[in-house]
């Protein structure tokens, strides 16, 4: 059952990297960044290591998501390459 | 960003939502001698919900919590807090960081050292979260138009939503 | 190359010991060398030391606290430097 649940967050984990890479819009590259962030908190709560996941979910999805968000709405929205 | 939310939807809910969050946080650094968390979990928690503040409803929101121009001060005695923790088991002749040496009359050496934890992470969480809430009012704060003339930090009473 | 650098690092994930193996070198008591090894006095002694029933939260505030404050001086470091170069100057007029 266990690794049934972290082949679909290791899945999760490959999707969310992908998008955060490739699309356009800043803004959504951050909301994918922040997504790929919670599915490792997730797999390192899986893997037993509550603390770190704890730690990785409250900075990488909750502050350096919204430092993303605030650099974007500081600069442009869009990539140029 | 740095104007207030229109929508009274994002204003509500950032305001139900950040003291919950800043109450779980208070929550985490004491009780992280029991259960995961600690000084560094709580203390990003509780910037957490200053920033959630700060975002829905400008920049001058949450500012009698912890003021923009504070913040580093405060982050500046959160380490101070701690590495200080260090020096006074130094001056009683043990390693650095070396509670149990401290002789605290009527309590037992194990009980030292946790007290020593407690006052460690409560030094780092301050500093965690004024450091963390200086980096975001740093990188929003534009002279735009609206609070231009605003010097930073200071709550300019005609922004101030009611 | 990304596929030789990714077929190296799985090459060398698949000679690591499996998640949770009690037999493990880093879950014994005594390393190969034969001192003690640090994680094992960690999980005897947290309690008898610091009277605290996680000993993460001792490891990171006791034993390991040095650690925990250069982690501080990072972060405080960041907080410093944002103010100096992102802060607005102030208008002297």
């Amino acid at each position: 059952m266990n690794w049934l649940i972290e082949i679909v967050l290791y899945l999760l984990l490959l999707t969310t990297a992908f998008l955060a890479l490739s699309v356009k819009d800043l803004l959504a590259a951050a909301a994918a960044a922040t997504a790929f962030t919670l599915t490792m908190a997730l797999l390192f709560i899986s893997m037993g290591a509550i603390d770190v996941g704890f730690t990785e979910a409250v900075v990488g999805a909750g502050i350096v998501g919204v430092y993303f968000i605030a650099a974007v709405s500081q600069t442009s929205r869009r990539t140029r390459d | 960003m740095t104007s207030p939310s229109q929508s009274v939807i994002i204003i509500v809910a950032g305001r139900a939502l950040a003291p919950l969050i800043q109450l779980f946080g208070i929550y985490v650094i004491i009780h992280g001698h029991y259960s995961p968390g600690g000084g560094f979990q709580g203390g990003a928690l509780l910037a957490a919900g200053v920033i959630l503040l700060r975002m829905t409803e400008g920049r001058c929101a949450a500012q009698s919590e912890i003021s923009t121009e504070a913040a580093i001060p405060v982050a500046s005695i959160g380490a101070l807090i701690f590495a200080g923790t260090g020096l006074v088991t130094l001056a009683f002749g043990g390693h650095y960081m070396d509670y149990g040496v401290v002789p605290v009359p009527g309590i037992e050496e194990p009980m030292v050292r946790y007290y020593g934890i407690l006052l460690v992470e409560f030094g780092i969480g301050l500093a965690v979260m004024t450091a963390l809430v200086a980096i975001f009012d740093d990188m929003l704060d534009d002279p735009s138009p609206e609070n231009g003339d605003v010097d930073a930090g200071k709550p300019a009473e005609d922004l101030k939503r009611p | 190359m990304l596929l030789v650098f990714a077929g190296l690092l799985i090459h060398a994930t698949l000679h690591l010991p499996a998640r949770g193996d009690p037999d493990a070198p880093m879950h014994r008591e005594r390393n190969r060398a034969g001192g003690l090894v640090a994680g094992d006095y960690f999980v005897r002694n947290a309690y008898r030391d610091a009277a605290t029933p996680n000993m993460v939260t001792v490891v990171l505030a006791d034993y390991r606290s040095v650690d925990t404050l250069g982690e501080v001086i990072v972060v405080f470091t960041a907080g410093v430097s944002c103010f100096l170069i992102l802060r607005r100057r102030r208008r002297y007029d």
